[in-house]
């Protein structure tokens, strides 16, 4: 038998569960994502640093970690980054006996490996159903059954850690088609494959990049996903209110859509208990026609701040929430979704093409 | 994908224009749409079960919403969907294009729906369609065009329309013969898959290693096709399916997809399934996902689809195996599995409705366009039931040949898949089971060789015996995975098995699946006190909610499952009980205990289980209005079922749904919960097993006591009873040894029916005609080794059979129907053509019957159900059974006489108190036929027995019984004769007088009769002209066999000797000509009769009848006439 762990959450439970992965404390904040498959795209996802997942899905780890294979020296070919962003992991069970040919290591031995730990043998439903009710708070991983100081808990910020030091440029396999500027604020790398599937040169930036120092042009922009509080990238926001005097298209997918919405002066709020799973149905609301998506992300723009000059692009099937905006003008566009899926469906990547069509 | 974002940019910029194109269409949708034509799936058969109840009735459902006219044709009797207050006008006629054009002409709808009735109502569509008829009425096709069903169907076509966008089906080829079938394999190289077009759960379908099993399979396929597939073998693949949906505004989602636990090669209909998929990557997950998207766009379905993929385990490698354009049972099972109600909203988008401005009916508010995330593992597994067979071929294959299944729900695969292994009520307790475990290693690899039904149960032995997983999945191609949860399992029975039980222990046992019957069985000790000592250490299992959004969401509805994975239920009943009540909880008898549970206005239904030879829709139907009933009564009603076939497991039918296992211990769990006293009384006989035990743990139980149902059940004591009553039996008795056999039969006489106290198998209930045979069956059964007793009974031959279904108060008669069986006794009453009302029953004899059954009823103080059957012999009825329960001609006779017997059996049980009902109005002439799925099982000999083989049943009315009979028949598949050309071969003197009559009819309607030696000899002595045929192997041609693969012929009647011979065949294994001949008939679909007393009807009711002289009424008509 594994040995004990417990689960401290701010409301005062703490649920005794099993350790498993990287034998140590953690704290986060604690989420929940409904997604059945696709655990190693989302634990590499960088919106989730600083957050602990919790799996409703009680059977994780069944096909094991892939071989990390690399695109280029800083893309990856079959995760979402070069490592894992969530501070721990929660789990009803996971597989010590992974079948697959891809497999290369456990659940358990990846976790360890990046000294990342989990707990096991927690009933995962009752905890969303919990954080469903009371919105997610701060969470702590232990071996320790010891309670918890909530007050000296302070969740890291994480804007430093998960965006590029520096420049990068990623070349497509063809002839490159438009060079497309993108602004990392812990970017997924299923966007760069995205892009450089559609053939363009992507130059990927830090999130604070002075702009003014490019010596080149470019095509388009992409404003990333990430993790956080959008009001916290005030850097960001900073560029992106730079790159929108440009003149030239401009996409955000995430929290790059909501830096793209505080930038023109619409305001986001938290959710009480976010959007985290591959199965949100969102509806182009002027074709109505609706698309499956993949998400991550526990703020949302407010719709009635949006300024005039844009007008909603999708909603939300299940709340109503905002799912994006466009410019009424310009070609200025943005999706709270992620077109690229990874883990999900590519419902919507055709919005890359969109995207590739104006810019 | 230009030219898709052109179109989205022009949509999006000519916004008002677009919304004014949604806005005409719904209009126009609305114009012409008000009465609309569904078409059902007829009887139960394999391939064809209780799934296409459950989506016509939610097709129903949702067209009533809709406020559309409803015409259904659908003979199953047994049904919900042909219930009253469903559907508008309801036929209870073939489902062929010929009747369907008699409706369509008669009813003029507007629209028709063909994706509901299974293959059955496919494939009717497509003729209506072929032959003009839909369009000579204007009757248009809503959901998917018929050229898309037409593309799925014809594999050529098929192929190319999915090479053309690029997507890969298996390798293959299109042949017309079987020698350019040869040929190809020869091409393509060996193993090959052969596929038979438009065919039904795959008959003719199978892997051929060798040219010889080749040649074999195309003859077969041939036969009822003319077109075959011959396709690389992808063997070994991993099997995913994905149920899609798509709208008129080509808005497209997949609901749930699932993955095989067998590999390709077995039909998905006989492997385990589980949902989602376990072993997928996200990757693979949602490339597949989009690959169905893809087809579905297409093919441009609108509506419910499902494709079959192979996914290659070694690399990054697919083919679509096959398309369904309509719902089907995988879809059933995805509806169950999700809680998503697939064939409701595909009603819904055949109307014009879009997938976003749909419901989730679940949440109650969120939308219907998203994908279920679910938070558990279902795990699917089929119930055969080849043993009640004889003869039968026992491996799995490409072929379907499961007669039902059961649906588990868990947050392991372990907990959910011992579940399963429950559900089938089949004698499993678990996956692991000592009583397998007697063979060695060797025979345990031997068997694993060769699929079998058994084959789960072996794999767990054989983990058990320490044979290496490599080695197991080398044998199956079972993906390690699925074995190393088993070994799971088998490692913990192992320890189990050294340990003393501790709570840690019991504890990873629960998780793990096991029940207390199992660790019962494990430790030597009786289930109850491993209950418990659970309790006791506080092991409970926990419920939760089905709410299609893993708990993002919460859920207005009541599906529930139950697991030991959890820390936390979501529902927790209010119960108005102090907490020392509630701690005495069934040791509190009281009638205060009794009163206050009533008080509580709660009732539990015990369901029907899976469909097996026995237990059908019949028991759903009961149930389902059981809980009706109840809730229109104010109650509020639980329902327990595991059949994901059902209606009865939809959600919105009662107020909780416990999807959940039929056993003592489940069952008892939920009590300890909702404290809910039960209705066991609807659900066939396992909640008919179930009764005294829940007596024994003190359980409420509404209606008869279950004391009485004990005394209708146990044989001696029901025995005395009647002799007490002074109502005649037929003898019978008890042995323990041959020799005693034999000294009781001398005072019993042959023939004597033999049946072992032990349920072994259902082929071992018999007939002797004989002390050979006698003697060879005391053998076969193992009489000696004194294991079990045999019980003798006095068969009484050429005996009139009925059947007396009534619902009683407090022993007395409230309402009752006697139907009367076509056959003599000696064919079980599940598979007999009865006639309701009784045709040819004496008054007196009528009158001996009610009056015999008002005694027994008044003496087990019967409240509620009750069927009893009576043999009349020598003018004299005797009592052969009696359960206290509702039989399976309750839905029947219900309809029949337009009263709902289960409704008054419901109002009696909660407490109503009610009057005694006369049927003034006489009713229509009804039959009851029953449908047999010979042809989907090799080898078994399809003669009638006293053990019943039949899956299903249609009804038919008419001005006669001749005329109804005709009508059952053809809905049961028999075409009406056409050539006038039949063969006969009847065995025995008593076989030949009885045929002889209808002999003479035929020659004198014109008929060429065709005969063996001995009949044709026997028939000419009678001045009736025949045409002599060679047996099979006397090798004079024609032989009958060319007369059956040339179709001269309408129909055969091949009649054993007696019994005898089918005795002899199933106790020494041999084949008969007569065997030959029968199977060949089922093989290469010619109409067979074996038996002479329906044959003989058949013949009257031809000479009767015309086809163009049918009546053409629907069930209002009929029950509202004079």
């Amino acid at each position: 038998m594994g040995k004990r762990a417990y689960l401290h959450l701010e409301d005062g439970e703490s649920i005794e569960g099993l350790a498993f992965g990287y034998k140590g404390d953690s704290q986060g904040e604690v989420v929940f994502s409904t997604g059945m498959t696709g655990y190693p795209q989302s634990l590499t996802d960088p919106s989730f640093a600083g957050q602990i997942l919790t799996f409703t899905y009680p059977l994780m780890g069944n096909f094991g970690v892939p071989k990390p294979q690399l695109l280029h020296p800083h893309l990856m070919a079959n995760l979402e980054s070069e490592q894992i962003w969530v501070k721990g992991v929660i789990v009803t069970s996971h597989s010590q006996n992974p079948s697959h040919f891809e497999a290369m290591m456990t659940m358990d031995e990846w976790l360890n490996k990046e000294k990342v730990p989990g707990i096991v043998g927690i009933d995962t439903r009752a905890l969303t159903l919990k954080l469903r009710e009371k919105g997610v708070m701060k969470g702590v991983i232990s071996t320790a059954p010891k309670k918890v100081d909530w007050l000296s808990i302070k969740i890291p910020t994480t804007i430093k850690d998960v965006s590029i030091k520096s420049t990068q440029t990623y070349k497509p396999k063809g002839k490159s088609k438009k060079t497309i500027l993108l602004l990392d604020c812990g970017v997924k790398h299923g966007i760069i494959r995205a892009l450089l599937k559609r053939n363009y040169t992507v130059i990927r930036i830090p999130h604070n990049y002075d702009v003014s120092k490019l010596k080149f042009s470019w095509d388009g922009v992409v404003i990333s996903n990430g993790p956080g509080d959008p009001k916290d990238w005030t850097e960001a926001i900073a560029v992106v209110k730079d790159l929108l005097t440009q003149n030239k298209p401009i996409i955000g997918v995430c929290l790059g859509h909501q830096l793209l919405a505080l930038a023109v002066g619409a305001d986001t709020y938290k959710l009480p208990y976010g959007h985290r799973g591959i199965n949100q149905p969102c509806q182009d609301v002027k074709t109505e026609k609706a698309y499956i998506t993949s998400q991550n992300h526990g703020y949302a723009v407010n719709t009635a701040t949006l300024p005039r000059e844009f007008r909603e692009w999708f909603i939300n099937l299940n709340d109503g929430t905002n799912e994006g905006m466009r410019h009424k003008t310009r070609k200025i566009m943005s999706t709270q979704f992620h077109p690229e899926g990874n883990p999900g469906p590519f419902d919507t990547e055709w919005i890359f093409d969109l995207f590739g069509e104006v810019a | 994908m230009r030219i898709h974002q052109i179109i989205i940019t022009l949509l999006s910029e000519v916004v008002t224009n677009f919304n004014l194109l949604v806005f005409l269409k719904n209009l126009s949708m609305k114009k012409v749409l008000n009465k609309v034509l569904l078409l059902g799936s007829g009887a139960l058969k394999i391939g064809e079960a209780g799934e296409f109840d459950y989506s016509g009735t939610q097709a129903i459902k949702a067209l009533k919403e809709e406020g559309k006219h409803i015409v259904l044709v659908n003979p199953n009797v047994a049904t919900i969907q042909t219930s009253k207050g469903l559907a508008d006008e309801i036929y209870f006629l073939p489902v062929t294009a010929y009747f369907v054009e008699k409706v369509i002409s008669k009813e003029k709808p507007d629209g028709i729906l063909l994706s509901f009735g299974g293959q059955t109502a496919l494939n009717c569509g497509i003729e209506l369609h072929k032959k003009g008829i839909l369009k000579k009425h204007s009757v248009k096709i809503l959901g998917t065009p018929v050229e898309a069903i037409m593309a799925t169907e014809d594999r050529k076509i098929f192929a190319e329309r999915l090479a053309r966008i690029g997507l890969p089906t298996a390798k293959g080829k299109t042949v017309s013969s079987v020698k350019e079938g040869l040929t190809f394999a020869k091409q393509l190289g060996l193993p090959v898959m052969v596929r038979a077009g438009f065919a039904l759960g795959g008959t003719g379908s199978g892997v051929a290693t060798t040219t010889q099993k080749l040649e074999d399979l195309l003859t077969k396929a041939f036969a009822s096709t003319s077109q075959v597939i011959i396709e690389e073998s992808l063997y070994g693949w991993k099997e995913v399916e994905y149920e899609v949906l798509r709208d008129y505004d080509d808005n497209c989602i997949t609901v749930c997809n699932m993955e095989n636990f067998d590999p390709v090669g077995i039909h998905t209909g006989e492997s385990i399934v589980v949902a989602p998929s376990q072993t997928l990557t996200d990757r693979e997950y949602y490339s597949l996902r989009q690959t169905s998207i893809d087809v579905i766009r297409e093919l441009k379905i609108i509506g419910e689809c499902n494709i079959q993929f192979a996914l290659n385990p070694r690399a990054s490698e697919f083919r679509i195996i096959e398309v369904n354009a309509r719902l089907s049972r995988s879809s059933a099972l995805a509806s169950k599995a999700t809680g998503y109600p697939l064939a409701y909203v595909a009603a819904k988008l055949a109307l014009g409705k879009t997938l976003p401005e749909l419901r989730n009916l679940v949440t109650g508010k969120t939308s219907a366009y998203f994908e279920p995330a679910l938070d558990y593992i279902v795990v699917k597994m089929p119930r055969w039931d080849l043993d009640k067979l004889n003869k039968v071929q026992g491996g799995i294959g490409s072929e379907m040949k499961s007669v039902g299944e059961v649906m588990s729900i868990g947050r392991s695969f372990p907990e959910a898949v011992q579940k399963a292994a429950r559900m089938l009520n089949d004698g499993y307790e678990g996956v692991v089971d000592k009583n397998f475990s007697s063979e060695s290693k060797d025979e345990l690899l031997t068997k694993l060789k060769t699929s079998d039904t058994m084959r789960l149960f072996t794999i767990c032995s054989a983990l058990t015996k320490g044979v290496p997983l490599e080695e197991i999945a080398a044998l199956t191609k079972i993906d390690n995975w699925f074995l190393n949860e088993l070994s799971k399992i088998c490692k913990l029975f192992i320890d189990l098995s050294k340990k003393p039980l501790t709570r840690t222990l019991l504890s990873d046992a629960k998780q793990l699946g096991f029940s207390d019957s199992q660790l019962a069985t494990i430790y030597k000790e009786k289930e109850i006190n491993i209950r418990k000592k659970r309790l006791q250490w506080n092991i409970t299992p926990y419920i939760k909610r089905i709410d299609t959004m893993a708990g993002e969401f919460p859920a207005q509805t009541n599906y529930m499952y139950m697991t030991y994975h959890a820390t936390k239920s979501d529902h927790q009943p209010e119960i108005s009980y102090s907490s020392s009540e509630l701690k005495a909880g069934r040791e509190v008898t009281s009638k205060k205990y009794s009163s206050r549970l009533r008080s509580n206005n709660k009732i539990a239904v015990i369901g029907g289980g899976p469909y097996a030879i026995g237990t059908s829709v019949e028991f759903d139907w009961c149930a389902v209005n059981t809980v009706a009933t109840a809730r229109k009564m104010g109650w509020t009603t639980i329902m327990i079922n595991c059949n994901p076939e059902t209606v009865s497991t939809d959600f919105d039918y009662s107020d909780y749904l416990y999807f959940e296992e039929l056993t003592l211990e489940r069952v008892l769990d939920i009590f300890d919960v909702e404290h809910a006293p039960f209705i066991v009384s609807v659900g066939g006989q396992i909640p008919n097993n179930l009764a005294p035990k829940l007596a024994d743990a003190k359980i409420p139980i509404l209606g008869t006591s279950p004391t009485q149902i004990y005394r209708a059940e146990h044989r001696k004591t029901f025995s005395e009873i009647l002799d007490r009553l002074g109502i005649p039996q037929p003898f019978w008795t008890k042995v323990e040894t041959t020799k005693e056999a034999f000294r009781e039969v001398e005072r019993i006489g042959y023939p004597v029916l033999v049946r072992p106290s032990f349920v072994l198998s259902g082929k071992a209930m018999s007939l002797i005609y004989s002390e050979a045979e006698l003697k060879e069956y005391a053998s076969f059964i193992k009489l000696d080794s004194r294991q079990h007793s045999l019980v003798m009974s006095h068969f009484l031959e050429g005996a009139c059979e009925c059947d007396f279904d009534a619902v009683a108060q407090n022993g007395e008669i409230i309402i009752s129907a006697l139907s009367e069986h076509v056959e003599h006794g000696g064919v079980h009453s599940g598979d007999a053509t009865l006639m309701l009302p009784a045709a040819k029953i004496s008054p007196s004899n009528t009158q001996d019957m009610h009056q015999a059954a008002a005694k027994i009823i008044k003496e087990l103080k019967v409240n509620g159900p009750v069927n009893i059957q009576f043999l009349i012999y020598q003018d004299e009825p005797y009592v052969i059974e009696c359960n206290l329960r509702a039989s399976r001609s309750f839905p029947f006779v219900s309809k029949t006489y337009d009263r709902n017997f289960i409704s008054i059996a419901t109002e009696i049980a909660l407490g109503k108190k009610l009057k005694p009902i006369t049927l003034t109005k006489t009713p229509p002439q009804a039959i009851k036929v029953s449908q047999f799925s010979f042809h989907k099982l090799r080898g078994a000999d399809p003669v009638l027995r006293v053990e019943m083989s039949s899956t299903g049943e249609v009804a038919a009315f008419g001005q006669d019984p001749y005329e109804a009979y005709i009508l059952g028949l053809m809905a049961t598949g028999v075409k009406y004769p056409v050539k006038k050309a039949a063969f006969i071969s009847l065995g025995g003197m008593k076989g030949k007088l009885a045929f002889l009559q209808s002999a003479k009819d035929l020659q004198r309607l014109g008929y060429e009769l065709y005969a063996t030696s001995g009949t044709a000899l026997f028939l000419k002595e009678h001045n009736i002209q025949i045409k002599l045929v060679g047996k099979i192997y006397e090798g004079l041609h024609p032989t009958a066999l060319d007369l059956f693969t040339d179709k001269l012929i309408d129909f055969a009647v091949v009649i054993p000797e007696t019994t005898q011979e089918v005795v002899k065949d199933l106790v020494q294994k041999s084949y008969s000509d007569g065997y030959m001949m029968r199977r060949w008939a089922i093989d290469l679909s010619i109409p067979l009769f074996t038996n002479a007393e329906s044959a003989r009807f058949f013949v009257r009711a031809i000479k009767m009848y015309t086809p163009d002289r049918l009546t053409v009424k629907s069930w209002n008509e009929w029950v509202s006439q004079k």
